[in-house]
């Protein structure tokens, strides 16, 4: 094929001795043309990544070489020599990563760090290499190019710095671009955005873009064709439309039908009396300036949110709406300024010391991190059966009540005595999720608890939370930013931007016939939304969103 | 910014002040100085003139405040000792310590910073557990007893350094290499990790994906990023060079200020020893300032903005 760009052929990435399985990549094979957008789709461990960093000869030290051979321009990439391959990247291969912030050198002006792709691989003159990078910044529709080029990447959002960095690979017009997760560390809106741009990029420069993700709604917005990896394996490959509304492979399937929709969930009655009642809520930070010159920022400004028992409330917004400080507010992890909590009908807002302690108790919260919220030297059981005795049971009983939890969160009652390092990152959201069900709360706070976990364990997570809810009553208040999550787990939701809630109402109508502006925002940039694996699954009668939202 | 300075700068003053009083409270309350400096066999009437002559009849309080005053005016007394201006005694020894401090200090991170790097970019070869061996025998050392070493096998066995005093250039080396020893051993060390943590971050690989040669990536890149917490290591160290200098130069009879230390405390010179003090802590408080400034020249993230 002419317009192939580049080929992988049996390519084989080894593991070091000892892991779980010899290969990190096992005999993959995929090719992508000229303006072609293959997305290459697979859980953490698939083996995705290292494909990529194969290609581009950054592979970390720790793996053995690669076997196969990746052809590109009539060169196997895996054996040119260091020379060859430095003047091929960045100049004929370019590659764009997840965290856009990480990927930026801190220390360097984002403009100098564009002009060294030009420097290393072309003669131009300083000016010349200037006038470029601010045409390349106008072209991945940075706001202020000549300001950008002079900022340095803290000074920058995480959109903008991701834009800095295609604009990078952009300088010299690459044949192929290797994306690796671009979007999955950025906001909805920013991401719309970014996919926005990347199929407009393709469109002017035909580049051939592989594009890893573990998304199916970014895969339905901009794949040409998918491949779908499973353990270093390619499962298959074909075209979008085969993939996800043909697929030919069970696994396949199974991914597919984890993926989150911006399906609502079904009305539920009987909810109880209010656990959590929230009035008035307002918090504000202050950046510490010198005397007294700092600026302030209204995180909370006059929130009020009722959970009853039993019921999902989901908080939605981006990254720097006051979602999490409102919810450490509740929990009075940070202190309010003013505004009142009641919990269970009792003040929360007002107690110190000892009652505030044992009030505590009846509000728990799970992080979005399941690797950093254990304490790597306590044994599970432990970590669970603290809470209870910290509030008074004694030893015997909290292991119980411990070991009961780890079985009905689904793991082994044997896991009690393993550390957290042993688990996988969905078994240790489970384990935290039974450490703050351990004391009985009433009021369980879910900080965007599901968002760092593959879709299939994301699925099961999401369940195990509302079974345990159906048992034991208590309200959660869910975080996340993600809205097709929020559709299907939470009773009712409120949308947040700056501090204060914008609207809110339950899934089927807030996203049916949204009112507010942002709300529409939001939910034009759920990716994948007009596509509809799910049409043929879905029980009758469950109201489905199309393309209601304009 | 300059009023960013000058917080910093006003900051110091009870850092220093602290200091002052400190020393003045450890060296009246661990004994009578004037007894030790008149000799033990001296008549009561002498003592008493002594006192009186150096005014230490006053009660401690009135002492205490012409104390501080003197200090902060920056006026440091007269030797009990020698009659002698303490500003001239001292400022005739520092020169000697400077040039020992300087030429070890230099010589330190000359040598451990580069150990440090080829340390990190060679990890887990024989080669880095050589330097770290090295590194670790050169802070686990006491500097003394290196320094008699040094003696023993380079003036007495092959006599080819002088074993102590000053006069020539041969006289500075094996002080300096043996004040340099801790220091170099410790910013090899330092070096080491900070480039392995810069080394793993995703800038150096983009880096990479960009065509930036591998050099290139290790100086340019990772060096710049590594060295912000290479340089609070650097400033703590000007404290261990100092504390190391009063050792080395009393073993190789070095006419510097780290001696004058000792011989004044020993024979309680007070006015001495608070000049001395004095000085050394503002020595530190200024490295800490210049420490400071140099993070906000490396890193634009705690330059303050406007």
């Amino acid at each position: 094929m002419s317009s192939e760009r580049l080929s992988i052929e049996h390519l084989n990435v080894p593991l070091p001795l000892g892991a779980d399985r010899r290969f990190a990549v096992e005999d993959l094979s995929l090719t992508v043309s000229k303006g072609e957008i293959l997305c290459i789709v697979g859980e953490s461990g698939s083996g995705k990544s290292l494909t990529a960093l194969a290609t581009m000869g950054l592979l970390p030290r720790n793996l053995g070489n690669p076997v196969g051979r990746v052809m590109f321009e009539g060169q196997d990439l895996l054996t040119i020599d260091d020379a060859t391959r430095r003047s091929i990247t960045g100049r004929r291969i370019a590659m764009i990563f997840q965290e856009p912030m990480a990927a930026l050198n801190p220390i360097f002006r984002v403009g100098e760090q564009v002009s060294e792709t030009f420097r290393i691989h072309t003669s131009l003159s300083q000016a010349e290499i200037r006038r470029k990078v601010i045409d390349l910044f106008r072209e991945v529709q940075l706001p202020n190019p000549e300001q950008i080029y002079h900022s340095y990447p803290h000074q920058l959002s995480g959109g903008q710095c991701q834009r800095v960095m295609i604009a990078t690979a952009l300088a010299l017009d690459p044949s192929v671009l290797i994306a690796d997760e671009p979007t999955t560390a950025l906001d909805v809106t920013t991401q719309a955005q970014i996919l926005k741009l990347m199929l407009e990029l393709r469109a002017k420069h035909d580049t051939g873009i592989i594009f890893i993700t573990h998304d199916f709604g970014v895969v339905a917005e901009i794949a040409d064709r998918v491949a779908v990896m499973q353990m270093g394996r390619l499962v298959e490959i074909g075209t979008r439309d085969e993939i996800l509304n043909h697929p030919r492979e069970d696994y396949t399937r199974r991914l597919l039908a984890a993926v989150p929709t911006l399906t609502p969930r079904k009305e539920r009655k009987g909810l109880g009396n209010p656990v959590l009642v929230a009035r008035n809520i307002v918090k504000t930070f202050t950046r510490s300036g010198l005397f007294g010159s700092g600026r302030t920022v209204k995180a909370v400004d006059d929130v009020d949110i009722t959970i009853r028992r039993g019921e999902t409330l989901g908080l939605v917004g981006e990254s720097g709406s006051g979602k999490s400080t409102l919810a450490q507010c509740v929990i009075r992890l940070v202190q309010p300024e003013s505004g009142d909590i009641l919990i269970s009908g009792g003040d929360f807002a007002g107690l110190s010391g000892k009652a505030l302690r044992e009030a505590r108790r009846k509000v728990q919260i799970v992080f979005q991190d399941p690797y950093t919220a254990l304490d790597p030297r306590q044994k599970v059981g432990d970590s669970i059966a603290e809470g209870p005795i910290i509030h008074g049971l004694d030893r015997k009983a909290a292991m119980a009540r411990a070991l009961d939890l780890l079985e009905a969160c689904g793991l082994d009652r044997a896991s009690a005595n393993r550390f957290p390092h042993e688990f996988s990152g969905g078994q240790r959201q489970r384990i935290c999720i039974a450490r703050a069900l351990a004391v009985e709360p009433e009021l369980l706070i879910a900080d965007e608890s599901v968002s760092a976990l593959d879709v299939s364990v994301q699925a099961q997570v999401l369940k195990l939370l509302a079974d345990m809810q159906a048992r034991l009553g208590f309200g959660i208040l869910f975080i996340t930013h993600d809205l097709r999550v929020a559709s299907q787990i939470c009773d009712n939701i409120a949308v947040m931007k700056n501090g204060r809630i914008v609207e809110r109402g339950d899934p089927a109508s807030l996203f049916g016939a949204p009112k507010e502006a942002y709300t529409k925002e939001l939910l034009a940039a759920v990716p994948g939304k007009s596509w509809q694996h799910h049409a043929s699954e879905n029980e009758a009668g469950e109201p489905k969103l199309r393309k209601e939202a304009p | 910014m300059t009023r960013f300075w000058l917080l910093k700068i006003l900051r110091t003053a009870p850092t220093l002040w602290f200091v002052v009083t400190f020393t003045f409270v450890v060296l009246r309350t661990s004994g009578d100085p004037v007894v030790a400096l008149v000799g033990a066999d001296a008549t009561p009437e002498e003592i008493e003139q002594f006192r009186a002559l150096w005014r230490l009849d006053d009660p401690l309080w009135v002492q205490y405040v012409r104390y501080v005053m003197q200090m902060a005016t920056g006026q440091f007394g007269i030797s009990y000792r020698d009659g002698r201006e303490v500003i001239d005694i001292i400022a005739e020894r520092v020169p000697w310590t400077l040039m020992l401090g300087l030429f070890s200090y230099i010589g330190a991170i000359l040598i451990g910073v580069p150990a440090g790097i080829v340390a990190a970019i060679k990890r887990g070869s024989t080669f880095d557990n050589l330097i770290m061996a090295t590194a670790v025998f050169g802070f686990a050392l006491p500097n003394f007893f290196l320094g008699i070493l040094m003696i023993l096998l380079f003036s007495l066995s092959l006599q080819w350094l002088p074993s102590s005093g000053t006069g020539t250039v041969w006289h500075l080396i094996m002080p300096a290499v043996t004040l340099a020893t801790f220091t170099a051993g410790t910013l090899a060390r330092f070096t080491r990790s900070a480039m392995l943590e810069v080394l793993d971050k995703l800038y150096i690989r983009a880096a990479a994906a960009k065509g930036v040669g591998y050099w290139k990536r290790v100086i340019l890149h990772a060096l710049p990023n590594a060295s912000i917490p290479l340089v609070t290591i650097i400033g703590l160290n000007l404290g261990e060079l100092i504390g190391g200098a009063i050792v080395v130069e009393t073993v190789f009879a070095w006419p510097g200020i780290g001696r004058l230390l000792v011989t004044a405390v020993s024979s309680r010179d007070l006015a001495v020893v608070q000049g001395l003090v004095l000085i050394m802590a503002v020595t530190m408080v200024l490295a800490n300032l210049v420490v400071d400034l140099l993070y906000g020249l490396l890193d634009p993230r705690i330059r303050v903005q406007n």
